[in-house]
């Protein structure tokens, strides 16, 4: 149906010629962005019907005062499944290490919350289909887990900031939700506002960046270049995503057109990976509450785990 | 009058939430005084993780997002 859209207004409407680069490239953005952006009303819409969408207040008292392996389960899976802004991650750290949750644990919600979230994998099934959106998924939570328990090795409590250690954090009785249809429903609204308003940027660079490469890079220069066969193009694509930032959303339709020209399944997972997970902002951000060591060592700890993601999958598949 | 705190450090919705609130009171003509926190141990100490939050008269009535219009308004009126 996308297609078709697609296919009438670049072809038909705006007369371009099928088999050029342009025509290619603008047939791209155009399905691209109409699906995607329908998706994300709905994913959202309905979401917010359901009120599935998990407070970060809630997510810590969920949390709190469970053995380490079960809090690093609901860590990472609630991680998932919340569309954090980054804007919230200081405040989620300092509630975190408040509630006496190990550093660890946090660190693997903090992988885990940008990188995958239901909206994501929503569009991710829709876009590249569920085979790849399990991979994805799976691979994150597995870098969420892993990456939390390396990190703990390291005693990161010496890197945080002595000021976060005094804060004490209050009880607030917020307002119950409104249950009600009606209130479902302007909430479900509001949701898609703020979770669109916040992304949509990122998500449009992202169709163009996709585009430009469907219409432009040719097949046989990245089948020789990007094909999986030589070791050093996970490490590069790693390298690559680290001064990138896009959200998880931002990144798929990149994602389409490198698998689309055959670049190979690890490489383009290490780089979605990347790109959605590691950033500076976000490192700027987190800056506040922990010192450069930790962040730095947060970096490569990652950088290593999407290297070794990436390497898997291009050794399988 | 009443003291409406919004809490945040400093992100655009936090600009955003302060000033829909100013405008309601406006709208509405009451009187009221918005102070912005931006300090996050104050904030914390509201026991609000997810920001924008809003304070009216010491209760914390908002956290998350900005408010709808009609929230804003019955906190201004109440």
């Amino acid at each position: 149906m996308f297609d078709a859209f697609a296919n009438a207004l670049a072809f038909g409407v705006l007369g371009l010629d099928p088999s050029s680069h342009t025509g290619a490239a603008v047939q791209f953005f155009i399905m691209d962005v109409a699906k995607i952006f329908v998706l994300l009303f709905v994913v959202i819409y309905t979401m917010g019907l359901l009120r599935a969408l998990v407070a970060p207040e809630r997510v810590r008292e969920f949390i709190r005062g469970r053995p380490d392996w079960q809090a690093r389960g609901l860590a990472v899976s609630l991680g998932a499944v919340t569309p954090f802004c980054s804007c919230s991650s200081v405040p989620l750290f300092i509630g975190f290490v408040e509630a006496g949750i190990p550093l660890g644990v946090t660190f693997s919600f903090l992988i885990a919350s940008p990188m995958i979230n239901e909206v994501a994998a929503v569009i991710l099934v829709g876009i590249l289909g569920w085979k790849l959106a399990a991979l994805y998924v799976v691979a994150g939570l597995v870098v969420a887990w892993f990456g939390g328990i390396v990190m703990q090795r390291f005693r990161p409590e010496r890197w945080v900031e002595d000021y976060v250690w005094q804060i004490q954090v209050g009880k607030a009785d917020l307002p119950k939700p409104d249950t009600t249809f009606a209130g479902r429903h302007h909430y479900a609204l509001a949701e898609v506002r703020e979770i669109v308003g916040r992304i949509w940027t990122w998500v449009l660079i992202g169709i163009g960046v996709g585009a430009l490469f469907h219409g432009f890079v040719p097949a046989g220069w990245v089948s020789e270049n990007l094909g999986g066969d030589s070791w050093y193009t996970v490490p590069a694509a790693v390298v690559l995503g680290i001064p990138l930032y896009s959200n998880a959303t931002g990144v798929i339709p990149v994602a389409e057109a490198m698998l689309g020209k055959g670049v190979a399944v690890g490489t383009t997972l290490a780089l979605m990976m990347s790109v959605a997970a590691l950033s500076l902002p976000e490192m700027l951000i987190l800056r506040k509450v922990i010192q450069w060591q930790a962040l730095a060592l947060f970096a490569a700890v990652l950088a290593v785990a999407f290297t070794l993601v990436g390497w898997g999958f291009n050794a399988i598949v | 009058m009443k003291q409406i705190k919004v809490l945040g450090s400093g992100c655009h919705n936090c600009e955003i939430t302060a000033n829909v609130i100013a405008q309601a009171a406006k709208d509405v003509g009451v009187e009221v005084e918005i102070e912005k926190v931006t300090d996050i141990a104050e904030i914390m100490a509201y026991g609000v993780m997810s920001t924008p939050g809003v304070v009216v008269d010491d209760k914390v009535v908002h956290a998350g997002g900005i408010p709808g219009p009609d929230q804003v308004r019955a906190w201004v009126r109440e």
